[in-house]
């Protein structure tokens, strides 16, 4: 068993990029992510690896374009602002299907916003985000045992779908601080006879391309991703269920919210509120059908965001009308505190609905 | 027995290219292509095909090839040869991609001294969108975006990318060629070959900017298209080597 050991998430996740075996990393400052690309220049010296700060977050995903392109494990990383220059790339990447790794370790919006943790990206990060019909696997961890463990599952499940994987979290959980272990992963990286690595011998020459002049093929190669984004969801959907077994009120939260709404929802359950937590793990796929089947024992729902409402979108499509989803979010850096969300969740069991 | 003293390079794919009658691309693969058969490269070449006229570039090599966003062809190249640093990699570009939206990414791909060399064909306008103004357009150059002429006040004096980057040390190898004759193709070739040995010797990054017609655009015929280029482009681009590698490092 390996030692743990105290890290911040943002070089946990650096850390377990290294243990994935990946060897480069192309990236550009921005707070709240600064730990992450500084580990990176200091550590990927030390195994072989390539560190590149590029010019900018769009020379830096088309480095990461190329190098994935080429064949090996890549990451980059950058925080909200950043992560909407990367767009462009990462519909490249998308149409081009290649596995990446991109950590959006996001902040308050929008424009240059704040520096603060936020969760506003959910929309750019599970509804595309750049131009065309593609998807992101979209995994959102919520501690930093759970940000090395779910970096080393990303360059797996890139490899495996030959997809861009992102890791959403945000400037808190890349800053705060936990003990973490970080385990050996047995994963091998699968050959990629399709990369551009030149011939060498091989007959015929490997083309890394998302053009497609003639709209019939256009439309063939969208047939082929969306039938992989299919597979996707039914095989590769992830969440959490905290309480939720004899909950009148499940509270759906994601990321650093999901670690707030346990401290509301033990205060609550101390009230006598059977409350519970359902928590997305993925993103896209959005577990879609857990919450679907709480409609049958749930009498209501709280979406708990750091945005003006963004994930509750895809709860309401997945509720579509069965209870009512209520909704509980802070904006623009700010981090909401247990006691708002458990008031929030005593209007709701009084009857009284939620802001 | 016959002997053939004449034939298609390897690296060149068999296939039609979709270029106009009197466009330059075709020679100025073809050098490419030849260039990669004599330095005997051709199973550890990569090449990177921007967006523009060259955008298919990727059908008409025989290596492997990587289609870049517009502008972004360095850094994929950067990408690319730092996962394998024993390739040659190099990119195709025209005017647009790398003088206007991806200025940044070739002056800085230069700036790192990156191992991969640049192809760069500047024809003075927009092929592949149908004839709009370059950064490169030259001042009066009526286009379907300058349709009274590109004035100086509004757009400025074309950029000299190549001048540019010989400001920059990690650009080991640079020049200006064209493609107009016989004795220019040959001056080409000999570039473009220096350019793949400076990369292949580890020195740094390389450019030839190769001076090209657009006959389609320009509204011309072949032959009127190439006087044009002759008359106009040459005296404002001057052919030439803008660094050798034989500089001393400021």
């Amino acid at each position: 068993m390996a030692e743990k050991i105290l890290m911040k998430g943002n070089e946990a996740i650096g850390e377990a990029a290294v243990v994935a075996g990946c060897r480069h990393y192309f990236g550009y400052p921005i707070t709240p992510q600064s730990e992450l690309i500084e580990y990176m220049a200091k550590r990927l010296p030390q195994v072989n690896g390539v560190f590149l700060q590029a010019e900018s977050e769009i020379s830096a995903i088309n480095m990461v374009y190329g190098a994935a392109a080429a064949g090996c494990r890549v990451m980059t990383s950058s925080s909200s602002p950043g992560i909407s220059l990367k767009q462009e790339g990462i519909s490249y990447i998308a149409g081009s299907q290649l596995p990446c790794v991109i950590v959006n370790m996001q902040r308050g919006g929008p424009g240059l916003g704040s520096i603060q943790p936020g969760q506003a990206d959910y929309f750019q990060a599970t509804k595309g985000g750049g131009h065309g019909d593609y998807r992101n696997i979209v995994l959102a961890p919520n501690s930093v045992q759970e940000m090395a463990d779910i970096t080393i599952d990303a360059f797996d499940l890139a490899d495996k779908w030959r997809n861009a994987v992102m890791i959403l979290g945000d400037g808190a959980l890349g800053q705060m601080m936990e003990p973490v272990e970080f385990k050996e992963s047995s994963a091998k990286p699968p050959e990629k006879p399709w990369a551009a690595t030149g011939l060498h011998g091989r007959k015929t020459h490997n083309v890394i391309n998302s053009l497609f002049l003639q709209p019939d093929l256009m439309e063939n190669h969208n047939h082929v991703l969306q039938a992989k984004y299919a597979q996707i969801q039914a095989t590769e959907t992830r969440w959490e269920s905290l309480q939720t077994e004899d909950a009148d009120i499940v509270v759906v939260a994601y990321g650093i919210t999901s670690r707030i709404a346990q401290t509301a929802i033990g205060k609550a359950r101390a009230a006598g509120v059977k409350v519970g937590i359902l928590r997305p793990i993925t993103l896209w796929p959005f577990p879609s059908k857990p919450l679907v089947d709480l409609c049958s024992t749930a009498k209501a729902f709280i979406v708990f965001e750091m945005s003006a409402g963004q994930m509750i979108e895809d709860v309401k499509l997945a509720v579509n009308g069965a209870c009512p989803v209520y909704f509980h979010g802070r904006t623009g850096g700010m981090l909401p505190t247990p006691k708002e969300l458990y008031e929030n969740i005593m209007n709701v069991a009084r009857g009284e609905g939620g802001k | 027995m016959a002997e053939k003293v004449f034939g298609r390079p390897e690296s060149l794919a068999d296939i039609p290219t979709h270029y106009c009658p009197g466009c330059h691309h075709g020679i100025i693969h073809r050098l490419v292509a030849e260039v990669i058969d004599e330095l005997k490269v051709m199973d550890k070449t990569i090449g990177i095909a921007s967006v523009g006229c060259s955008v298919l570039a990727y059908d008409y090599f025989n290596v492997d090839m990587v289609q870049a966003a517009h502008g972004r062809a360095p850094a994929v190249a950067t990408g690319v040869k730092r996962v394998h640093p024993d390739g040659v990699v190099f990119t195709y570009q025209g005017d647009g991609d790398i003088a206007a939206i991806g200025t940044a990414e070739v002056v800085h791909a230069a700036a790192r001294g990156e191992r991969i060399t640049t192809i760069f064909v500047n024809n003075a306008i927009y092929g592949m969108t149908g004839g709009q103004m370059a950064p490169t357009s030259l001042v009066n150059q009526v286009t379907t975006t300058s349709p009274y002429g590109r004035k100086l006040e509004s757009a400025g004096m074309p950029i000299r990318l190549t001048e540019m980057l010989a400001t920059l040390d990690g650009a080991k190898y640079l020049a200006r060629v064209a493609v107009n004759t016989p004795a220019n193709m040959a001056k080409a070739k000999a570039a473009i070959k220096k350019a793949f040995e400076t990369q292949i010797a580890g020195l740094g990054f390389s450019m030839v900017e190769v001076l090209s017609t657009c006959p389609t655009n320009w509204g011309m015929t072949p032959i009127e298209a190439a006087a044009w280029m002759e008359k106009n482009m040459m005296p404002y681009y001057p052919l030439g080597t803008y660094r050798s590698g034989e500089e001393a490092a400021k």
